[in-house]
């Protein structure tokens, strides 16, 4: 008993992560059509700059109590930084030109934990959580740490916000709108690039926070983090359906699970395959993904 | 030419080439300053395609000028916002978004305060059903929609491109009479194939035919043509049209 209920809140704090990469490469997908190849390197970012941030470079910035929520802070506002820059720069005057987009997109992918281990080296830095954090508590038997209890609240709590977002703000509305049908939103007199860029920083924000809480976590960074995250994200935005914020939390909730519960009662590795075939498992039977509509 | 009569959008030479192909190969066109001028053709002829390159939907080239500017070189957001309003010819409705929505996004920042009282005076349906989701609508309800997010901001030009298309007869009455009251306060520029309606509201017109501008005028002139109509719309000018709309 004690194990399964490791195995799935363990399973929801990876979900947690997937979600928080998943669900900005899914608006992204669906207003821009854009596949973001870059977004785990938006993660790697947040990730190195909360870890940056919290071994004490950053004035204030340390890693316990309000020093560590400046860090995580600090990491998810670099990572936002980056997906704007990343988005006006190299994105925006690429629209024309999908092809050259998807590379660029990539590019990004690979350059940037190249330079990551460049500056820091290849291998995994330890990161730097509050003892708080790192401890464990007891759950119908089972010992559990405390920080997938961080990742699901966090998860959560994001999912929230987009929905309040998309479903209260104007912006929030042209989104939607965008995802449907972006010539339209045009049509009505909307510059829809405006809501690329926001989508771009949401997007960003989100990755760049499940850099830093992965952080937690994994008890470390490393610069290739982001790209294996990344895969799993795609996944999960498949599953989940193109645009849908929803159907993304669910996916990610399921992917996480079965991951967990199939590496472990089967051979290690068997979950990530596992993953795969219920992929498409799912496209074969709901092409539309899980929710089929949007939030 | 004064300014009482010179062409509220004013189009020449429009080309568009898509994937290629050459859709449009020089598109003049004069929309009046008041009333509504007809944009006719068979299908395929290139209506809707001069219409989403007026927009800017479609790349294109040639001179636009609206409101005595040249727009061609605006991006669509831009030149809609000088005042125009769209009902595409698939609707443009967004189905995911309640009524409410689909309307308050067409809501204007800058062109006043958004005229509900007008719309829901002609559309008291959409205030009724303004909690629905769009994509639930029947295609009648989804054209009102699609109609009253032109009404909304004070346009300076609406264009509506087959607003009656596959509507049932009741309803396409019901959409004539609207776009009749809409077309004494602004102008408009109407792509139909039911021509007993543009017979009944259409002042001038401009034949579209292979990509090109075959024939401009009086709507009356053209349809009093029996010869005429057959040659270039392929249809007797009195053969209701709408009947095959509405199967």
């Amino acid at each position: 008993m004690s194990t399964v209920v490791l195995l799935a809140v363990t399973g929801l704090g990876l979900g947690a992560l997937y979600f928080l990469v998943a669900s900005g490469l899914s608006l992204i997908f669906g207003l821009m059509d854009v596949l973001n190849f870059a977004h785990g390197a938006l993660l790697s970012i947040g990730a190195y700059g909360s870890w940056w941030a919290a071994s004490g470079h950053l004035p204030g910035a340390g890693s316990s109590g309000a020093g560590f929520v400046l860090a995580v802070a600090f990491g998810t506002a670099v990572g936002t930084l980056a997906a704007v820059v990343l988005e006006l720069a190299l994105i925006r005057p690429l629209y024309q030109r999908p092809r050259e987009q998807v590379l660029a997109t990539v590019g990004v992918g690979l350059a940037v934990p190249a330079l990551l281990s460049a500056i820091w080296g290849a291998d995994a830095r330890p990161f730097p959580g509050p003892h708080a954090l790192s401890g464990t508590f007891g759950l119908l038997g089972a010992r559990i740490p405390v920080n997938r209890l961080v990742l699901v609240g966090a998860a959560l709590l994001v999912l929230a916000a987009l929905r309040l977002f998309l479903g209260r703000t104007r912006h929030g509305l042209v989104v939607r709108a965008g995802v449907e049908d972006r010539a339209m939103v045009t049509a009505l007199g909307i510059d829809v690039r405006r809501a690329f860029t926001l989508v771009f920083a949401i997007g960003g924000a989100a990755a760049a926070l499940g850099g830093a809480l992965g952080g937690l976590y994994y008890g470390s960074v490393d610069p290739g983090q982001g790209t294996s995250l990344l895969i799993f994200a795609f996944v999960v935005v498949v599953m989940g359906g193109m645009g849908s914020v929803a159907g993304a939390a669910l996916a990610a909730a399921g992917v996480g699970l079965v991951q967990q519960f199939a590496n472990y009662y089967t051979a290690s590795g068997l979950g990530d395959l596992a993953v795969v075939v219920l992929l498409a498992a799912l496209l074969l039977l709901r092409p539309s993904g899980l929710t089929g509509r949007l939030a | 030419m004064s300014a009482a009569t010179e062409p509220l959008l004013a189009v020449r030479g429009l080309r568009v080439v898509l994937g290629g192909r050459h859709i449009l190969h020089g598109v003049d066109l004069d929309v009046a300053p008041s009333g509504v001028t007809a944009l006719l053709g068979r299908n395929g002829a290139g209506k809707t395609t001069t219409v989403r390159g007026v927009l800017g939907l479609v790349p294109r080239t040639g001179s636009v000028r609206f409101a005595g500017a040249e727009t061609v070189r605006l991006a669509t957001h831009d030149l809609v916002r000088r005042g125009i309003g769209y009902a595409p010819e698939d609707r443009g409705v967004f189905a995911g978004l309640t009524v409410a929505e689909n309307l308050r996004l067409a809501e204007r920042a800058g062109a006043g305060a958004p005229d509900y009282p007008l719309v829901y005076e002609l559309f008291p349906e959409l205030r009724e059903r303004a909690r629905q989701s769009a994509g639930t609508l029947s295609g009648g309800q989804q054209q009102m929609v699609a109609i009253a997010r032109t009404l909304l901001n004070g346009n300076r030009l609406i264009i509506a491109d087959e607003p009656t298309k596959g509507l049932a007869p009741r309803v396409v009455t019901e959409v004539a009479q609207v776009l009749e009251r809409a077309a004494q306060a602004v102008p408009v520029l109407l792509v139909e194939q039911n021509l007993a309606l543009v017979r009944r509201l259409a002042a001038s017109c401009v034949v579209l035919a292979d990509g090109r501008t075959a024939h401009r005028g009086p709507a009356a002139d053209l349809l009093a043509d029996a010869v005429a109509t057959r040659r270039l719309l392929g249809v007797g000018s009195n053969s209701p049209a709408h009947e095959e709309a509405d199967a």
